[in-house]
This record gives C-alpha cells, sequence and structure tokens, in this order.
C-alpha cells in the first residue's frame, strides 16, 4: 500500500515544461532514490513536491493521507508531514536556529499561541535537542547563530537534518544531501537518516551521485532522465550507474562524484 | 467614580491596544495658542520669571519661522486647535497606591509595575502632560543621581537646571524646538555626577490620551565626566479621530569619559504627528548612543544627533522604523564632527507595507580642522510589497582632510526563497513573513533590555495582523 503516491505529474519552470509526467509510490518504511544527471528535473522534483512558488504544476497529482497535496500551500504540507531536506539551505538572518527549530516544531503540532498544552516546553525541546545534535556531532554552539548564516557546507546540511530529526516527518524529501560534503559529514548525515529509518518514515533521496546510497542503502533506484523515469529498480540499479553513469540514457555524466580537491 | 465621558476611539483600538481609559481632568486649558495661554501654563506650574519670559521669547520664534517643507508633509496641523497644556491630576502621587485608579489601570495594561518590580529603579510615567507617577530608589538618591520629572526639576534644582536647559537645543533651532520651549510639560530630568554608575536602565512612560492634544514633553540629561546612565522611554497611544501633534525636545550632555544610552519605542496611534528634536554634545572620550525605534504615527520627523565637540568623542544612531498604510516615517540621524578624532555611525533599518513610505534622512558634517574623523552610516530598507515606498537622504559636508567616510544603503524585499524555506517547516505564511521582518531587525532589537526586544517583536506582529486596504 502506498503511503505518498505520486501520479503522472508534470511541472515547468518559466514556462519551460521539466517534468513530463513522473510517477511514484512510496510506502511508508522504504527508502527510494531518485537519481540523475544535470538537468533531467531532479531539484524539479523535490520542489515542486514541497510547494515552491516558481514552479507550475501542469497536471497530475500528489497524494498523501487522502489528500492531493499539490492544491495546499508549503505550510500545510510540512504539518500534513512532509519535509525537504534543502539542496541549498537558504539563509534568514536575524532568525536564531533555536527559535526557527521551535516555531516550527509548534507549528508542526498546532500551536497557534492559545492551547498551551500543544506548545513545545523547554525541557522537552532541549531533551529533544540533545540527543539529536550528539549524532549529528554538533554542538549547543550551533543554537543561536542565524539561521544557515555563515555556515559551512557540510554544516548546513547537518542542520536540515536536525531539523528533520526534530520535525518527525512521515515523508521525507532529502534534496542532493551529499552535495558539497566531505566524507565525515555524509557518515554523520547518513547515521542520522538512517536511525530515522522505521516504519513510520518514507524517504526520498534525490541525487546525482550514488556516494551517498552506500551509506543510506535505498530499496528503491529509480534513473530521471529528461524528466521522466527511464529505469525502476533495487539497489542493483545504483550498482549499474556506479559503472556506467548516465551513458546509456545519451548523457556523459558519471555517477560517482569527482573528488574535490 | 465619575461617570464615564464618552469618546470616539478608532474601531479597532481595543483589539490591538487591549486598554483604553476614559479621560478625568483636573485641569483642561483653551485650545489654541497665545501669549495668554503661555502666561496661564507658566503660572500654573508657578515657575520663576526667566522661564516664562524664554516661553514668551520662543512663541515669538515659533510665530516666526516658516513651516519647514522639505521633508514630510506638515500643512495640515492645524495649530490652533490643539490643547497645550493639560493636567490629569492636581499632585503626584509617591507611590503606586496612591495613584488615581483610571490612570493606574492604564499602566497596569503598560506593564509598570511590572518594570518596577523588576527594574528596581526610578520610574517616571507621564500621564497627559505632566508626570504623575514618581519614584525613585534609594540607592540613586545616595549615589547623588536625580531622577526627576522636569518640571519638578526646575523648582528643586533651579541652578543646575538654568546652567544647562536650552543650550544643547536652543529655541531658535527649528520651528518645533521653538514651539516646544514655548509650551512644554513634563518629561525627565537626569543629572548623573562625576564618576558614577547606573547599572539599571532608567524608565519612562509615555502616552497621549486626549483628543487634539499636543504632548510637549522636556527632556535633559546630563552625564557628567565618567558616567554612565541608559534612560528608556517607551509608549503605545490610543487611536483618536483627530489630528494629535507630539513634539518633544530632548537634550543631553555628554561629558569627558561619559557614556550615555537613550533608548526610544513609540507606538503613537496612526493620526499623531511625531515632531521630535533630540540631540546631544559630546565631548572628549565621551560617547553618545541613540537607539531609536519608531512605529506607529501618521507622520515622524525624527533625527537624533551627536555633536562631537572634543577629541575621541563617539556617536551611535540606530534606528528601525516601521510604516504602515497612510504613514510617512521620515527619520535618520545627523552627527556633527567639530572635533577632530572623532568616530560615528549611523545604522538605520526601515520597513514599509501596505502603501506606507519611509526616509532616511542623514547629515554627516565634519569641520575644518576636525582631521582623522571617521563616520559610517548603513541603510537598509525592507519593502513587503509593490505599493509601498523607501527613500534615502543622505547628505555629507566634509571640510576636514584625513577622514573616513562610508555609507552603504540597500533596499530589499522579503524574498520567496525565505519565505518558503519557513513555510516548507510547517511555518503559516504570516508567522514566516514577521519572522523575516524581526530577523531584519534584529541588529536593534537585540540592543534592547530583553522585555522591550520581546514588546517590539510583539507590536510588529501587531503591525503585520493589521488589515491592508
Amino acid at each position: 500500500m502506498a503511503d505518498f503516491e505520486i501520479k503522472d505529474l508534470r511541472a515547468s519552470v518559466e514556462g519551460r515544461q521539466i517534468l513530463k509526467g513522473v510517477s511514484l509510490s512510496i510506502a511508508k518504511g522504504e527508502v527510494h532514490a531518485v537519481m540523475g544527471p544535470n538537468g533531467s528535473g531532479k531539484s524539479t522534483l523535490s520542489h515542486t513536491l514541497m510547494g515552491h512558488p516558481g514552479y507550475t504544476v501542469d497536471g497530475g497529482e500528489v497524494l498523501f493521507k487522502g489528500q492531493n497535496v499539490l492544491a495546499l500551500e508549503p505550510d500545510a504540507r510540512a504539518r500534513l508531514g512532509m519535509f525537504l531536506a534543502f539542496q541549498y539551505p537558504v539563509v534568514v538572518p536575524g532568525i536564531s536556529m533555536a527559535n526557527f527549530l521551535r516555531t516550527a516544531l509548534n507549528s508542526k503540532r498546532g500551536y497557534d499561541g492559545k492551547d498551551k498544552s500543544k506548545q513545545v516546553t523547554p525541557k522537552e525541546f532541549r531533551s529533544m535537542l540533545k540527543g539529536e545534535l550528539e549524532v549529528l556531532h554538533m554542538d549547543d554552539s550551533f543554537l543561536p547563530r542565524y539561521i544557515n548564516d555563515g555556515f559551512s557546507g557540510g554544516e548546513k546540511k547537518r542542520a536540515e537534518i536536525l531539523q528533520m530529526a526534530m520535525l518527525k516527518p512521515e515523508i521525507a524529501i532529502l534534496d542532493e544531501t551529499d552535495s558539497g560534503l566531505d566524507i565525515d559529514s555524509i557518515k554523520f548525515v547518513a547515521e542520522a537518516v538512517n536511525r530515522m529509518r522505521g516504519p513510520e518514515l518514507g524517504i526520498l533521496i534525490i541525487t546525482h551521485y550514488t556516494r551517498v546510497l552506500e551509506f543510506i542503502k535505498p530499496d528503491f533506484v529509480h534513473v530521471l532522465v529528461d524528466g521522466k523515469f527511464v529505469l525502476s529498480g533495487g539497489p542493483e540499479v545504483a550498482d549499474r550507474l556506479e559503472k556506467t553513469g548516465y551513458s546509456e540514457w545519451g548523457k556523459e555524466e558519471t555517477a560517482q562524484p569527482q573528488e574535490v580537491a | 467614580m465619575a461617570t464615564v465621558p464618552k469618546v470616539e476611539v478608532g474601531t479597532d483600538y481595543k483589539e490591538k491596544y487591549g486598554f483604553f481609559v476614559p479621560e478625568e481632568y483636573v485641569f483642561k486649558a483653551k485650545r489654541g495658542l497665545n501669549p495668554d495661554i503661555v502666561k496661564e501654563i507658566s503660572w500654573m506650574k508657578q515657575e520663576p520669571e526667566w522661564m516664562t519670559k524664554m516661553r514668551l521669547r520662543s512663541l515669538e520664534i515659533f510665530r516666526k519661522k516658516p513651516m519647514p517643507t522639505w521633508g514630510a508633509d506638515l500643512s495640515v496641523i492645524d495649530f490652533e486647535n490643539i490643547f497645550y497644556y493639560l493636567k490629569a491630576s492636581d499632585k503626584q502621587s509617591k507611590t503606586w497606591e496612591d495613584l488615581p485608579p483610571d490612570i493606574k489601570a492604564t499602566y497596569d495594561r503598560l506593564g509598570v509595575p511590572e518594570a518596577e518590580r523588576k527594574f528596581l529603579a526610578g520610574v517616571s510615567a507621564q500621564y497627559e502632560s505632566e508626570v504623575v507617577y514618581h519614584s525613585l530608589q534609594e540607592e540613586l538618591t545616595k549615589k547623588g543621581v536625580i531622577f526627576t520629572d522636569t518640571d519638578s526639576a526646575l523648582r528643586d534644582h533651579p541652578d543646575l537646571f538654568k546652567e544647562y536647559f536650552g543650550t544643547v537645543i536652543p529655541p531658535a533651532d527649528n520651528k518645533f524646538s521653538a514651539l516646544n520651549t514655548a509650551v512644554w510639560s513634563g518629561g525627565s530630568f537626569i543629572y548623573v555626577p562625576k564618576g558614577v554608575r547606573v547599572d539599571i536602565p532608567l524608565q519612562a512612560y509615555f502616552r497621549i490620551n486626549a483628543e487634539n492634544m499636543g504632548q510637549f514633553e522636556r527632556t535633559l540629561i546630563i552625564c557628567d565626566e565618567g558616567s554612565f546612565v541608559h534612560y528608556i522611554e517607551g509608549c503605545t497611544a490610543p487611536i483618536y479621530t483627530t489630528d494629535s501633534l507630539h513634539s518633544a525636545v530632548v537634550e543631553i550632555i555628554v561629558k569627558k569619559n561619559a557614556r550615555c544610552r537613550y533608548t526610544t519605542i513609540q507606538n503613537w496611534s496612526t493620526n499623531v504627528f511625531n515632531l521630535v528634536t533630540k540631540r546631544a554634545m559630546a565631548y572628549a572620550d565621551a560617547t553618545m548612543e541613540w537607539v531609536d525605534g519608531n512605529l506607529g504615527s501618521q507622520i515622524t520627523m525624527k533625527y537624533p544627533s551627536v555633536y562631537l565637540m572634543e577629541p575621541g568623542a563617539k556617536g551611535d544612531v540606530l534606528s528601525v522604523a516601521f510604516a504602515g498604510k497612510g504613514q510617512h516615517q521620515d527619520a535618520g540621524g545627523k552627527m556633527i564632527h567639530v572635533a577632530p578624532n572623532t568616530t560615528s555611525t549611523i545604522t538605520s533599518k526601515s520597513i514599509s507595507k501596505g502603501g506606507g513610505r519611509t526616509s532616511y534622512r542623514g547629515h554627516i558634517k565634519i569641520y575644518p580642522g576636525a582631521n582623522n574623523c571617521k563616520s559610517f552610516v548603513k541603510c537598509d530598507a525592507l519593502l513587503l510589497d509593490d505599493e509601498s515606498r523607501s527613500d534615502t537622504y543622505p547628505y555629507n559636508d566634509v571640510d576636514a582632510e584625513n577622514v573616513t567616510l562610508g555609507h552603504e544603503a540597500t533596499v530589499s524585499k522579503v524574498s520567496d526563497e525565505q519565505l518558503f524555506y519557513l513555510m516548507s517547516r510547517g511555518i503559516a505564511r504570516a508567522e514566516a513573513e514577521t519572522m523575516i521582518v524581526n530577523g531584519f531587525i534584529e541588529p536593534f532589537t537585540k540592543e534592547l533590555p530583553l522585555e522591550y526586544a520581546v514588546e517590539l517583536n510583539r507590536l510588529i506582529q501587531l503591525e503585520m495582523e493589521g488589515s491592508v486596504g
């Protein structure tokens, strides 16, 4: 039984059609990987699923908990249980990470400033944070810093996963979470994600490269080329891409990351 | 109890600010402005002759000076339709318990007792035109600090008062300083003796609560050598149906090695004309800091300034302005470098929403011979929609050598990317927008004592919620 179902999703950016009919069913407990070369529509998929205003839906639906989430604002999607770990987390000056996390958590719980029973208590907040910070090898000093402001690449991605751990989504989309990370950071991030794996969470990993899949083992792998899935299968699909890259679809791009000097 | 007079208030006033207290006056002057009214004010206060004369002279200057036309549109002010003096109760209260119940109710809503408990410092709360509540912590008195209302200071410290009053901002400085000097009433007077540091902020609360009345408070702060004081004024005001004028004058003298910080958060009702002259003189190695937040009012014109009189003097202005529908915040700062080796910074943050207009107007003047001065101006404007407006009017006059002058200005909008990021975490659009705005002014907020920071964030939230036409 699919818990999250993408049906024939078509989307465009600035009048140019990018997604040309994408269908995918995710059940909670499963990890799906979407792999594709540059320009295949990977980030359009993640942004469209979460409701970025710059992406126009041309057709299809995304069903989650009996609703077509494409009709919802991004905040409503999040409160329903969706989460997007950004490829490029956004800097928001003047708002501390602690304030941001607390506000997000309260929103998720439906706290609107009135019903105090829904509000996260300081004690609960601290204890939730403590465990997650340790797993991600982060410390308290990051909490008073402004959202993503002056964060290194690794810190940004870890902060994304920290938010995911705190908000406990049922469907998490990890958009190029491995990009720009050194091997240690990938391990910390993967460890945190693996801890969250379980029957209550479905994961969609979007990635160009196979490397992250060594640490977060997918159950299914889908190859996205020119806005359509061209191949779906088990983990062996990633192994195939590891060797041949995207050449069989006419793209001369490797699926192995280039070591950054 | 007296019957409640019927007073028309703005329709959303109660929802927005949550309090309203009917007026009850012991004395109410006539509307309008003439020598007889000025004499009457002075007589009511039993002032010395020199003050009566100074008031009358100032009235003449006010009459002669043309209305300034270089800034916001002030042509709608009708000076003949304003009360220039009101007295809310016939004598001052010594303690909170002595306050008349209706005044007490107002300050309850404003959180004065809370502040009293927290700071245990002097509280000088201005209701109408005169300070009615005043308490001084014994510790301050022991240190020789004078913190009183300006009327009492004239009576109780006549020599000190006369030595400094009107020396920083003379009546002839501008039309509104002349008006203030003619009809001033209330305000705070602070004297901090040599080497004394006042560790807790001294606070005052101001409110306008009479239809068509002007508030002309006058504040005078003297920081003697090596001293420190932080003075805070804050206010929220009810919304009335006709125009109201607030024209204060604040004079500050910061002597050698002393430091003064003056924090203001003003939230006048949107029919108030807020025309304030604030100026400080900073002497050798002294520091003057203006922290100035302007919400509300129909028009605000306010440019806190520092005259850097001797080497090593430092001046800072940190200001925030929020203009909503029908509002014009014309604010900024002035730094006058009279002596060499003086430094100044002006940081201005403005937010415009719903067709509101903000202007930054600044003046950096560096006199001949004031070499090796440094000045940096940074103004950031945030526009929340396409109908709002922001302008920058920086004026620089540099007549000295080896001067470092920096100016940086940005205009931005709430970005879709930031909004999407916050919303993707479940935060509703309105709350996300408020967070971004509060984040934008955070460099200002973080300079405030915690409860003021919380209040400012709450006021921003109220402004953001406010219906836009």
